[in-house]
């Protein structure tokens, strides 16, 4: 009853207030906005890419604020973006313009470019470390590098896709869909289906895609390319045609996934041999170079470092791009269930106090007992019958 | 109560042109009583899934004239109400009231205030699931669909099928209603003693689903129609025998408390602010909160 009844919500909510302010004051000194943005910069990454908006110091802001909940940064920031006003669409950006922190592939050993890791938890081994920062191998600051990062390089699948073996997705070109404007309808574009993945939870896309490569969905990737970088984003000039403002530089994690499918000469084959249809549904494990199957392409795009969402993102892309009946090829129950906000959201409105909801079930519940028999009681509906017309 | 507006943000926080686009929902909602229109829905600060669809309405219509009162379960001081209130008039500055009466607008979850709503007052109630086929249906480009085609043969099913293994409709509260005879529409989970009140009320309802981003609305004296048979007519919760341990009302719905005195249960209004003014005006419990078994 001191909860909700009915005084004592004013001073329920005051308290929490405190309390909160407490925790946040607990300990000795602050924590400084500088070092949790360049420190935690992993979990700076998550919260703008869940939240959809570049802004390394207001998501540094808000971990601070909020005990370093990533769904509460997450809900910060959503919040604040309401209040901002959409003044400029930037320019389509290529991520072959992108300068490389980070690439790899798990198709090809040799790769125009190279490979590199760059900064990678990979393969470290992960023993927790009890010495303080300045005691670590090269005082804390890190030592010298032995290879410098090549700026730019072309993407892996580009040879492929001049050899014709990828087969691509619907959506190049259309004018991408702001999800952010318009609701989601159905079947949704993919331009509105990436846009959700890439600000999806991150935890919630990457075990939809782990289900879907353990057996779950319709096959298994290989990662032709993880690449991470920085790109600068670029706004048509206002008042000069033809010139191009910079709005900043973001950094990126794009992945593209490789999936065999069968070609389009092979599925119009199937449909007349079953015994067929059942060699090509072996996914990857099928031959390659047989002459029914292509590549099919799963893109992932994320905002900041986070190679295991953006290799999430395009097993996700791939699913929902292909044909079949498979949970996770649903897009409502794939796109609908993992914002950040609205599932939490949710979850957590379960809290709020459901009396007069609950009284209403009971009603039902205590239908056999005498007091509750149905009559409609004097509210004037005392026949028990439908309201006046 | 009049409280002075932050300077941070704009007035009632959302930027000029989300109000606008709200507001135009709120339009075509208007215009087609019952239908669920897509919005653009906004983040805002209080959480998705607590009422962010009926504070973007309060946000989009509200101006600095108006008087606000806001309840959550019928209670105007319970915490959330409180939340949301507190998070209106920090970003407007406008005027409060716990009395429907005096109020231009309205947020409320899950009730309608007792007293009957006159002509020219605004009531945004919060919506968690707006769409009625959902019972029958998980997809939503099937119920959209079945909306156009008015194709709610499903749904009667249902409610048959449930008349059929159980005896009754096993419907509590958010008892879907239709709106003049074309589209099927939850009513928000107000308790299905309230639903007579949507019918041919002078007042504007809209209605706002923040998570799942749709907006619909009921104009004044719109004909609604609680889901029923000619042969199983719709009944609200029992209100029999019970009076406000408070005011000594008995018309109302009640909230239930347990006595731990005595082990026996006792009623209070559900709408605190209708309690309130009924004891100021003098009314009490006819016998002192006597407890039923």
């Amino acid at each position: 009853m001191a909860y909700v009844a009915v005084t004592g919500g004013r001073e329920a909510v005051k308290n929490a207030a405190v309390l909160l302010e407490r925790n946040r004051a607990a300990g000795d000194g602050d924590v400084g906005l500088d070092a949790l943005e360049k420190r935690l910069g992993l979990l700076i990454d998550r919260v703008m890419s869940e939240a959809g908006l570049y802004a390394p110091r207001c998501a540094a802001l808000a971990l601070r604020q909020s005990e370093g909940s990533p769904e509460e940064a997450v809900f910060l920031l959503r919040a604040y973006r309401s209040t901002l006003t959409r003044a400029y669409k930037s320019l389509p950006l290529d991520c072959e313009d992108m300068t490389l922190h980070r690439r790899i592939s798990a198709a090809f050993k040799d790769i125009p470019g190279g490979q590199f890791l760059g900064a990678t938890y990979d393969y470290t081994h992960r023993l927790l470390d009890f010495e303080p920062p300045e005691a670590r191998a090269g005082g804390g600051g890190g030592g010298e590098l032995s290879h410098e990062a090549p700026v730019r390089a072309p993407r892996v699948t580009r040879e492929l896709r001049r050899e014709g073996l990828i087969a691509e997705k619907d959506g190049g070109g259309a004018e991408p869909r702001d999800i952010t404007m318009d609701p989601l309808s159905f079947p949704a574009e993919r331009s509105a289906r990436l846009q959700t993945l890439t600000r999806a939870d991150t935890g919630f896309l990457s075990g939809l895609a782990y289900a879907g490569i353990r057996g779950f969905g319709p096959s298994h990737p290989t990662v032709g390319e993880l690449r991470t970088g920085e790109l600068e984003v670029l706004l048509v000039h206002p008042l000069f045609e033809g010139e191009t403002i910079s709005a900043g530089v973001i950094v990126v994690t794009e992945v593209e996934a490789l999936f065999s499918e069968e070609s389009a000469e092979a599925k119009r084959e199937a449909r007349d041999d079953p015994l067929l249809r059942m060699e090509a549904g072996q996914g990857d494990k099928a031959d390659k170079s047989s002459a029914g199957l292509s590549l099919g392409m799963g893109y992932g795009l994320v905002l900041g470092r986070n190679d295991t969402k953006a290799i999430a993102m395009s097993v996700m892309d791939y699913f929902l791009s292909s044909p079949g009946d498979g949970i996770l090829q649903n897009q409502e129950f794939v796109l609908l269930h993992g914002d950040c906000l609205e599932m939490n959201g949710f979850i957590s409105h379960l809290k709020l106090p459901h009396y007069v909801t609950f009284q209403s079930k009971l009603d039902r519940v205590r239908r056999g007992s005498p007091e509750g028999t149905g009559s409609a009681g004097s509210n004037g509906n005392e026949s028990g019958s439908l309201p006046e017309l | 109560m009049v409280k002075k507006r932050s300077k941070h943000y704009n007035f009632a926080f959302l930027d000029e042109g989300s109000k606008r686009v709200i507001r135009r929902a709120l339009l075509k909602a208007v215009a087609i009583p019952g239908y669920q229109v897509p919005f653009g829905s906004r983040e805002l600060p209080i959480g998705r899934g607590w009422g962010t669809g009926g504070l973007q309405i309060t946000l989009s219509v509200i101006g600095p004239g108006d008087v606000l009162k806001v309840i959550d379960q019928g209670s105007d001081d319970s915490v959330n109400a409180l939340s949301i209130r507190n998070f209106v008039t920090a970003c407007t500055g406008v005027e409060t009231t716990t009395d429907s009466g005096e109020a231009t607008l309205i947020q409320s979850r899950h009730r309608i205030p007792e007293a009957p709503l006159k002509a020219g007052q605004i009531m945004a109630l919060q919506v968690p699931m707006p769409e009625p086929l959902r019972l029958v249906e998980p997809h939503e480009a099937v119920t959209r669909v079945m909306h156009a085609e008015m194709d709610y043969a499903p749904m009667w099913l249902a409610l048959y099928e449930s008349i059929v293994r159980t005896g009754d409709i096993e419907l509590g509260a958010d008892y879907p209603v239709m709106v003049e005879d074309r589209y099927m529409m939850m009513p928000s989970p107000i308790p299905r003693f309230d639903n007579h009140k949507l019918h041919m009320s002078p007042a504007l309802f809209l209605f706002g689903a923040g998570r799942e981003k749709k907006i619909y609305a009921l104009p004044p004296y719109t004909r609604v129609v609680s889901l029923a048979f000619d042969d199983h007519p719709f009944r609200v919760e029992s209100t029999h025998g019970r009076v406000c341990r408070l005011c000594g009302a008995a018309d109302v719905y009640f909230d239930e408390f347990f006595d731990s005195a005595t082990g026996g249960r006792l009623y209070q209004c559900s709408d605190s602010g209708y309690c309130e003014k009924r004891r100021r005006a003098g009314a009490r419990a006819t016998e002192p909160a006597a407890p039923t078994a």
